[in-house]
């Protein structure tokens, strides 16, 4: 194999695994979605965050316009606040409200945003006032549960007592 | 019987010692052989073409098989992947399963083993046979440094090789996973494109990837060089070299995989 060939051989093989690399970085990752570009930061309090974790995706009406940039819990009031980072393109109303979503059953956690109708925009670092939090489910079911309970315990009493008149009877 | 016992047992501990400050000496000495290669290397790089080569027998004769295992691991994922999420109502997910296995794991680790039984191997033997051959010390009589001369070259070869061998494993797996998901079992083009575009970050997950791919090119190039180098001058001792080329690489593979995968992926999470 003379030089000239294996070189272009070479060539080639080096040009396709960049090409690899470049269609991993845009086409399967989001190289140049969102990531990267510089936006605007806002705050949310939440009282429960849920299951939200870091990055993760914030809606305004389904499509993607932000990320979730950090979590912290405020010393103070117990309140997660949670730092979004939202795509310069979009502005959102003072009034806007925060919640928390879940995407299906299993699916992932997101921060939906509504919009209101107030004339004034929120800009960086300003802080969403109406915030709505996270469905726990476990929490739901306990509730659930503890109301069947105390539902069962009232009747049973009920019982018991018809029984004592009985008997004294 | 007391004496007995205590030389048995000083019998076994000599040898237990001797296995540990043989294993210790070796790895000293592939220590140092690795700090001779890197001291040598700007000569590999000064004359080029001798890296170039190497290219062109560890990465481009690598191609064909790297390309087809990581098509068919690609197809093989979809199929399976679709048959577990089908379950839980979300194929649409499938997208995010092929990429992630293939660009967090399984593209560095399966195309590393490939690298290792094909490429690292192949270094292996021709190194041990020029050394069998006496072509390392005629060499070295001409005064020309075989480690520079020989090892490097093969050395960076490998190294160059290696992530553009992963990435491709990856990309052509991302592709098969296309094929089957999309082509064959019908799933909508856009949520597949889609989920994987929401659910894969460059950062840390295709990196991560390319990182654990530089590493297994280092790991496998090292011990490929260093296995033919440290090889006995015999017909054996190349073959006995070549195996542990391979299984030395393969268990390092799987080890340092499991290792870094524990660093870079403890939970992104709050």
């Amino acid at each position: 194999m003379n030089r000239s060939a294996m070189d272009l051989w070479v060539g080639v093989f080096v040009a396709m695994g960049i090409a690899a690399m470049l269609f991993l970085a845009l086409k399967v990752g989001n190289l140049l979605t969102l990531d990267g570009t510089p936006g605007y930061q806002l705050e949310a309090r939440f009282d429960n965050i849920g299951g939200l974790k870091l990055r993760a995706p914030v809606k305004a009406a389904g499509v993607v316009v932000g990320r979730v940039e950090s979590v912290r819990l405020d010393p103070k009031t117990y309140e997660a606040v949670a730092t979004l980072r939202i795509d310069r393109m979009y502005e959102f109303t003072r009034d806007t409200i925060a919640s928390i979503n879940t995407s299906g059953v299993l699916g992932e956690v997101y921060v939906g945003l509504d919009a209101g109708g107030d004339p004034v925009m929120l800009k960086n670092g300003d802080r969403i006032m109406k915030t709505q939090s996270a469905v726990v489910l476990e929490k739901l079911i306990g509730q659930f549960l503890f109301d069947k309970a105390a539902e069962g315990g009232k009747a049973g009493q009920g019982e018991k007592a018809k029984e004592a008149e009985g008997t004294k009877k | 019987m007391s004496v007995e016992v205590a030389q048995g047992l000083a019998y076994w501990l000599r040898r237990l010692g001797s296995a540990v400050t043989g294993g210790l000496a070796k790895l000293g000495y592939a220590a140092r052989f690795l700090v001779a290669v890197l001291w040598h290397s700007p000569q590999a790089f000064r004359r080029i073409h001798l890296t170039l080569r190497e290219v062109y027998f560890a990465g481009v004769l690598s191609l064909v098989i790297i390309l087809m295992s990581g098509m068919f691991v690609g197809m093989v994922l979809s199929l399976q992947g679709y048959e577990t999420l089908k379950r839980y109502g979300s194929d649409e997910q499938l997208g995010i399963l092929v990429a992630l296995a293939l660009v967090r794991e399984l593209g560095p680790v399966i195309a590393g083993l490939l690298f290792a039984s094909r490429a690292g191997s192949a270094i292996t033997a021709e190194i041990g046979l020029m050394k069998t051959t006496e072509q390392l010390a005629a060499m070295e009589m001409m005064a020309v440094d075989p480690l520079a001369r020989v090892i490097a070259p093969r050395f960076w070869g490998g190294i160059i090789s290696m992530p553009l061998l992963a990435a491709l494993f990856s990309a052509f797996g991302v592709f098969g996973g296309y094929l089957v998901g999309v082509r064959l079992i019908g799933i909508d083009e856009g949520a597949f494109w889609g989920q994987m575009k929401a659910g894969v970050d460059v950062w840390p997950d295709v990196t991560n990837g390319i990182i654990k791919s530089v590493v297994f090119g280092i790991a496998v190039s090292l011990i490929a060089v260093f296995e033919g180098y440290d090889s006995k001058p015999t017909a054996e001792g190349v073959s006995t070299a070549t195996t542990r080329t391979v299984v030395i690489s393969s268990l390092t593979i799987l080890a340092l995989d499991f290792v870094m995968t524990a660093f870079m992926f403890r939970g992104g999470g709050v």
